[in-house]
């Protein structure tokens, strides 16, 4: 009865195709899309916006980035924490070196530097599969942090190899209270995933399906397997890029290469595990789980339990409920929290009669 | 029934969330980013619970400060530049002014909150890490790296080869290599160490060790075929006890490996062994439980139960005593600045950043706080939020750390140059234009 879906009629294909072709997904979705825009900056608070909202956002991203290189092309990365520091680093440089450089090229100029080295890296899947070419990607994440601690030029000779980003400032206007930031990486966010959304589901996306379900029979029916695959690795590692940019430049304000390793690259892995491989709203869900959780668990801990527990003991134990969360999950449902709300949805399109 | 049932629960819960409200009327919060899990989590541990320990033999055997009661809150950063991030956000606000001070045992986390605290004005002490040039107080009013920067230290661990070789003289054509973690952390030596190389006429071999750094047998084959006359460690965790361990196994003397100060506590020396035997380390706080301020924490804190170690052997090691140093200079800090603000009352972070920046513990008060000899004695200015710059040296025995030598200073008159020019580069680069200390009260 929630979901009655009789009195739509799609009369048209372009009607059939669109992306939420049910009328009340659509309004719900212009819903959540008023409320992240326009009630959330009023409400929330400066600890929301700057240490929760924007850091789920950006993980959106770089999970969406590799979302379409793992969960649509089939192509298995771990290096999505470095192609993050080569757009932020990228990014800095641009906005460092170039005089008068508008911060969104630059963002989109670091995603383009992090697109050139994912295809670079990327050469190797057009050989390898699986397995091997994960440990290919691996070789990525470090030669990637390692060349930007090396080189100095790349942290403008800092001593310490730390970048500081400079103020954001787009057309005079500039970006410096937490709720400004958020705006302007939720509207980045936003646009960039609704592209992959449309890209997903357009001649390219399709192609990288093909790719990932068989490349033999995908070649057969005239998909080129190489173009499909270095424009997943493009196309990937250009999110990430633009997600570590903003990291960077929204987020933390200054980082390290060292920031960017091996475990970040994991724990962006686990979001698109978690949230649904192949699904871009997984790639939401599986970076709120992700960041959301340990915070919830700390804060619950102290909350229940201060004082009356070695802090220590509380520590692990955070560790230990979020790893045993995560296997529940994975065993409950192995397709992700996407999957999840797909049953449910579902569910209530048949309720009250499901037979 | 159910109800009632219901509203039960719903009361406990209330009550529960609300005793966390319920404090004495004057308070002072203290928001602790601590990390007890990961790599570095023991160290962590030891250091926080010092930190802890002192503050609430502070509560209990004086009632607080002139009567205000500290208070404090922890939250796990697992070591992490975005928890860090998160945790100083979550900790900003708490407590009756706000937190007072942060203080995040981490380079990496210093570094992404740099800006933040400025613009909260909270107070950040970050005591021998951090970002060096920030000792230039006109241009980092916020920020305190106190005792002694990386740099500081790194020149006085030269003039210790140096007291050893019998003279700065003799360290020309001497060759000294550096075992530095591969981070930020470890690449703060390069600068000043190059520095000093040229001054001195000995020559430096950088050997990076991958974090975290457990696997170091490439770098000590290297150092065989160099045989530098010194080695000095520039590590963290885990990567201390493997360099020791993989020294004793391609046969170059401890003796001549000398740590710095995140080197040279019981957690790099124990797990190492024998291996750890005749090896020197820098500190700016000593090791031993026979100081006056430790045995006050063991009356006060831990006869009543009361200690945040679960390991109580560890009260008394080199990292324990540093968060106990941690702990003295927030109280002295609060004490300056209630002398100021008024006593008896809850300050906030601006005010108490005045009694970070005129922060005086002379030898006296050290000895009334039965600190002497335990750390070195501060003077915070305006211009100057490093202080001291002393260090000394302590050798591993076997199974404790003997103080071998006194207070040695760093080389003033080739740090400091550095840090004003670092510190202006900074300054630029941001538009800040430096404070005028002659106006500053």
């Amino acid at each position: 009865m929630l979901y009655r879906e009789a009195g739509q009629f799609k009369a048209s294909y372009q009607e059939d195709q669109q992306i939420f072709p049910i009328r009340q997904d659509k309004l719900g979705f212009i819903a959540i899309l008023g409320f992240f825009f326009v009630v959330l900056p009023l409400i929330a608070s400066e600890y929301w916006l700057q240490a929760i909202l924007i850091p789920v956002l950006i993980f959106s991203l770089a999970a969406i980035g590799l979302n379409i290189l793992t969960g649509y092309a089939g192509q298995l990365s771990l290096g999505s924490a470095a192609f993050m520091a080569v757009g932020a680093f990228g990014a800095y440089n641009f906005i460092l070196r170039i005089d008068g450089m508008p911060f969104i090229v630059a963002l989109l100029l670091g995603g383009l530097c992090a697109a050139a080295v994912g295809v670079a890296f990327g050469l190797p899947s057009l050989r390898i599969k699986g397995f091997y070419l994960a440990v290919a990607t691996l070789a990525a994440q470090f030669f990637i942090v390692w060349a930007l601690v090396k080189f100095p030029w790349f942290s403008n000779n800092s001593s310490s190899g730390v970048i500081t980003a400079q103020h954001v400032e787009i057309l005079g206007f500039a970006f410096d209270t937490p709720v400004l930031k958020y705006l302007l990486t939720l509207a980045i966010v936003a646009v960039l995933a609704l592209v992959a959304k449309n890209l997903v589901r357009s001649t390219t996306g399709r192609g990288w399906m093909a790719v990932r379900d068989m490349d033999v029979a995908a070649e057969v029916i005239g998909i080129r397997p190489m173009r499909a695959k270095l424009t997943a690795f493009a196309v990937s590692s250009f999110y990430c890029g633009v997600a570590g940019a903003l990291y960077a430049y929204t987020y933390l304000g200054t980082v390290e290469p060292e920031g960017f390793n091996l475990d970040l690259s994991f724990k962006i892995l686990f979001m698109i595990i978690i949230g649904g491989v192949g699904s871009i709203m997984g790639s939401f869900l599986g970076a709120a789980f992700i960041v959301l959780l340990p915070i919830f668990l700390n804060v619950a801990m102290h909350a229940l339990f201060a004082g009356s527990m070695p802090a220590g003991l509380g520590s692990n134990l955070e560790l230990i409920i979020f790893g045993g969360l995560i296997i529940f999950f994975l065993i409950v449902e192995p397709h992700g929290l996407a999957r999840l709300w797909q049953i449910g949805k579902e569910k209530m399109r048949l309720w009250p009669f499901p037979h | 029934m159910k109800l009632k049932h219901t509203a039960l629960i719903g009361a406990t819960i209330a009550g529960l969330l609300a005793t966390g409200y319920a404090v004495a009327a004057s308070e002072q919060f203290i928001g602790l980013p601590s990390y007890r899990v990961g790599p570095f989590g023991s160290n962590g541990a030891s250091l926080y619970g010092g930190w802890i320990d002192y503050m609430a033999m502070v509560n209990e055997r004086d009632g607080g400060i002139n009567g205000v009661k500290l208070t404090w809150e922890e939250c796990e950063t697992e070591y992490n530049n975005a928890r860090g991030v998160e945790c100083y956000e979550r900790l900003k606000t708490k407590g009756a002014t706000g937190n007072t001070v942060f203080q995040p045992l981490s380079t990496g986390i210093t570094y992404s909150v740099l800006e933040k605290v400025a613009q909260d004005k909270i107070p950040m002490v970050t005591i021998g890490y951090g970002r060096t040039d920030a000792a230039d107080g006109r241009v980092f009013p916020w920020v305190f790296p106190m005792i002694s920067t990386y740099w500081t230290q790194a020149s006085a661990i030269i003039n210790y080869l140096g007291t050893k070789e019998g003279g700065m003289d003799k360290l020309k054509g001497k060759k000294i290599g550096l075992l530095y973690h591969d981070s930020a952390y470890g690449k703060e030596s390069h600068a000043i160490l190059d520095k000093l190389a040229a001054k001195h006429g000995f020559t430096v071999e950088k050997l990076a060790v991958a974090n975290p750094g457990n696997e170091q047998q490439a770098q000590w084959l290297q150092i065989r075929q160099m045989k530098p006359d010194y080695v000095i460690l520039w590590g963290w965790g885990v990567m201390n006890a493997t360099a020791l361990r993989t020294a004793a196994k391609t046969g170059y003397p401890r003796e001549k490996v000398v740590g710095v100060w995140w080197s040279g506590s019981e957690e790099d020396t124990i797990p190492a062994g024998d291996a750890a035997k005749g090896y020197t380390a820098a500190g700016f706080n000593v090791a031993g439980a026979n100081y006056p301020v430790v045995q006050d924490i063991k009356k006060h804190v831990y006869t009543k139960n009361k200690g945040n170690m679960e390991d109580k052997e560890r009260v008394g090691t080199v990292l324990y005593n540093r968060g106990v140093v941690h702990g003295i200079i927030t109280v002295e800090a609060i004490r300056k600045a209630q002398e100021k603000y008024g006593k008896g009352k809850s300050l906030t972070g601006e005010q108490v950043r005045w009694g970070f920046e005129n922060l005086d513990l002379d030898n006296k008060r050290l000895t009334a706080l039965g600190a002497a000899g335990f750390m070195p004695d501060l003077k915070i200015t305006c211009a100057d939020h490093e202080g001291g710059g002393k260090v000394k040296f302590q050798q591993w025995d076997g199974t404790k750390w003997k103080v071998v030598t006194d207070w040695i200073e760093g080389d003033k008159s080739v740090v400091r140059p550095m840090i004003e020019e670092s510190a202006a580069a900074y300054a630029k680069e941001k538009g800040i234009t430096p404070r005028d200390c002659t106006k500053e009260m």
